[in-house]
């Protein structure tokens, strides 16, 4: 795109004056006038959600020792978290359950809760010591073996994943089992099978708008990973038009727009999607495709952000940093080493290409070569990763 | 059933955040007995805690923020104690003020902890939180003159102890140090330099030819001027720059550096250009020193060590730099006599630094990249 196409471009969505000025913490201030407003709730007194959340917090204050109504009340706090993207409702979900889980043996129901809350703060293995303690007392829980089932998929063990899946036939019924099975599937190799089983299950009766969502979602990012534009497309389509707002479905979005070199419609995707970082960053790498101006802002704001979650000790970003040192820092020794400080916690398709990416940028075979070994022992089926497999020559037997 | 699917929607991939999770940053500055505290608290935290949001229309204005103020003060300083041995000091709030921070408005809590006796060990026990919100965490930074450590609290470790000592102080030293002595041979522009210019201090020019000095000593004292007054100049021009005194755009600065290399060698064939070898050390020492300032604040200097580190820092750059001339001398005055030193190491390796140097100024002023280096 040239400067003049870039300048047209940029008048006819009105972007500039969209993109505000970014959020750099400065000096302290004495703010000048009573009305100004320093920050906005992300749930109002009055919501809806609010008051739920109000109602549920009551009921246990009343009765500080039911356990029920803790769960009730966690539950509604990590939901919450995952609606609005805000971590905060996590540590207030764990505070809330704390009481019981100071026990020597936690109940658990509570247990189970600060197993999801771990597997959200990437704390895998604690949490898959959480849902096995659950699993010692109540073998038939099916949400334990379904959320440790989806802890092994992050973290690449795909044969303990499978296993964990199979209880649910039996607890919890086929078409639980079968989705959790699907998932696993579709990144080893058997992606034909797995979206049979999907789209079978799209036409069940009955089926919510939320799961035919986190189908579609699943199907459409199979489908760019095998290398079918033309399917993702359909199906981030009809996942968009349910019109449910999901973060991960934007991110999803965004990323395929960006293989397809489409960065114009990244830009009107994410253009006010700035809170996430997850989403900033892909607004950012659109931004830089376009040599747009803003791009500076928005990776100093980025970096602010990294080094206030390195500085109190999170790993949650590390997947997210690693992508930011690599294609907009430009340092790919740096990225190299985030990248497989990640690839030790999780091992989804992305955690992957940003590794062999980052080792392909900064010329290192021997990064590369356990991530190549394990492609080829769990037979990955994603066409982009293979191809970049084989731009390490040596590494191909 | 229904219960299994409300799960499956629980355990969709982790979604991107929007925020990281709540974090206070929590200033504190040691003196004798006193301790000056700066508390950043995140209003929305605070909104949690003790509702700032009288209105409830979602949006927290300073005036709501200020008619809690108070209550702020109390919340927080309530849940900090700072002891010094087996004495509690007492906290006082002193002024309440705003900074933005990468996920929001924080309220700032300035305060001043008086404790009875001047601070040697100071243990903090920080409780901010942690009933309402198990992932949160305290990031303290604490300062005591020169020294600067950080801490992070948490629900696991609410409490902590340091030593106000000069253990600490050593360890920075000797961190600065250590940074002096890499720049100096890790900046190649600093040592072609100073090689440029003792190339020719084993030699002496008598009737336009070069000769080996007589004796040692005639080329030691040559030697030593030079490199007091490199440092001389650079020490002087480090000190300027790093106290804000004098503030040179890097890329002039750099450029800068590179031409007084090209300048250096090309005067070994030129000699007519710089009879005065210590004044020309002397003067490009006061750019080289902006250089060398570069470098400091890119460490990241406390403020309250300003003093020791840069005094280290360059301790440093000496250090490195005579380890340079060590080799050089004795290596030098042997070979001096030689066809090899008087020809090839002096003409070709004065060549080659000018060369070298010249690409280095047109990367600097052009912003280009050239060389792998």
């Amino acid at each position: 795109m040239n400067g003049t196409q870039t300048l047209g471009w940029l008048i006819a969505t009105g972007w500039l004056w969209l993109s505000g000025p970014s959020l750099a913490s400065g000096e302290p201030f004495l703010p000048q006038q009573d009305g100004q407003v320093l920050e906005h709730l992300t749930v109002k007194a009055a919501d809806p959600v609010a008051r739920e959340i109000k109602t549920l917090r009551a009921s246990l204050f009343r009765d500080p020792q039911n356990l029920g109504s803790a769960v009730s009340l966690a539950t509604r706090l990590i939901e919450q978290a995952r609606a609005e993207g805000d971590p905060r409702f996590l540590g207030q979900a764990q505070a809330v359950l704390a009481p019981w889980l100071k026990q020597t043996t936690p109940p658990p129901s509570a247990l189970l809760l600060q197993a999801t809350i771990r597997q959200n703060a990437h704390e895998f293995d604690l949490a898959l010591a959480d849902l096995d303690a659950v699993l010692n007392i109540q073998p038939t829980n099916a949400q334990a073996w379904l959320t440790k089932a989806s802890i092994y998929q992050v973290q690449g063990r795909y044969e303990e994943a499978r296993r964990a899946c199979q209880p649910l036939f039996r607890l919890a019924g086929r078409h639980i089992a079968l989705t959790c099975l699907s998932d696993i599937a579709s990144l080893t190799g058997q992606t034909n099978k797995s979206r049979e089983l999907l789209t079978a299950s799209l036409d069940r009766r009955g089926i919510s708008i939320r799961e035919r969502l986190w189908i579609l979602t699943i199907l459409a990012e199979m489908a760019a990973r095998t290398g079918d534009a033309q399917a993702a497309e359909k199906y981030f389509t009809d996942a968009r038009s349910l019109g449910l707002k999901d973060q991960y479905l934007l991110g999803a979005y965004a990323d395929f727009l960006l293989d397809q070199e489409r960065a114009p419609e990244v830009i009107a995707l994410l253009q006010r999607e700035t809170r996430a970082d997850g989403l900033l960053l892909r607004l950012a790498l659109a931004e830089q495709k376009l040599h747009l101006p803003a791009s500076k802002d928005h990776i100093a704001e980025l970096a602010a952000r990294f080094a206030a979650g390195r500085a109190r000790g999170s790993n949650v970003h590390v997947r997210e940093e690693a992508r930011f040192t690599l294609e907009l820092l430009h340092d790919p020794k740096k990225a190299l080493n985030l990248a497989q400080a990640n690839w030790a916690v999780q091992k989804e398709p992305w955690d992957t290409r940003l590794l062999l990416e980052s080792a392909l940028a900064a010329g290192s075979r021997g990064a590369a070569r356990p991530v190549i070994a394990w492609l080829h022992t769990n037979h990955l089926e994603n066409s982009y990763l293979q191809q970049l497999a084989a731009q390490f020559p040596e590494e191909k037997s | 059933m229904r219960i299994i699917l409300t799960l499956i929607l629980l355990l969709l991939t982790t979604p991107t955040w929007a925020h990281k999770p709540s974090d206070s940053y929590l200033a504190l500055t040691v003196k004798d007995s006193q301790v000056e505290g700066q508390w950043d608290i995140a209003l929305r935290d605070l909104d949690y805690a003790i509702g700032l949001d009288t209105d409830g229309n979602g949006a927290i204005t300073w005036g709501e923020v200020r008619s809690k103020q108070d209550e702020i003060a109390a919340y927080a300083l309530s849940r900090l104690t700072i002891m010094t041995g087996e004495t509690g000091c007492p906290t006082q709030a002193s002024r309440h003020l705003i900074d933005n921070h990468t996920d929001g408005a924080y309220a700032v809590l300035l305060f001043t902890v008086a404790c009875p006796t001047a601070i040697e060990t100071l243990q903090a026990d920080y409780r901010l939180l942690f009933d309402l919100d198990a992932q949160h965490k305290g990031l303290l930074r604490l300062t005591h003159g020169q020294v600067t450590t950080t801490a992070i609290f948490s629900q696991e470790m609410p409490m902590q102890q340091f030593t106000i000592g000069e253990a600490s102080s050593w360890r920075q030293v000797r961190q600065y140090l250590h940074e002096g002595i890499w720049h100096i041979w890790l900046g190649y522009d600093h040592v072609l330099f100073l090689l440029a210019l003792l190339l020719p201090a084993v030699l002496r020019r008598v009737a336009d030819r070069w000769e080996p000095t007589p004796d040692f000593l005639s080329a030691f004292w040559e030697v030593l001027s030079i490199v007091t007054a490199f440092t001389l100049a650079h020490s002087i021009t480090l000190s300027l720059a790093t106290l804000g005194v004098i503030v040179l755009p890097s890329r002039l600065v750099e450029s800068a550096i590179a031409a007084s290399v090209v300048f250096a060698g090309i005067s070994n064939l030129y000699p007519v250009l710089a009879q005065r070898r210590w004044l020309v050390a002397f003067l490009f020492g006061l750019v080289h020193g902006f250089g060398f300032a570069s470098v400091l604040s890119d460490l990241g200097l406390p403020k309250g060590s300003l003093a020791l580190s840069l005094v280290s820092f360059n301790l440093g750059v000496e250090v490195g730099q005579l380890a340079v001339v060590a080799i050089f001398l004795p290596l030098a005055y042997v070979l001096r006599t030689s066809w090899t030193y008087q020809r090839l190491v002096l003409v070709t390796g004065s060549l080659g630094i000018a060369a070298l140097a010249f690409a280095w100024l047109i990367e600097r002023a052009l912003d280009l990249k050239l060389l792998p280096l």
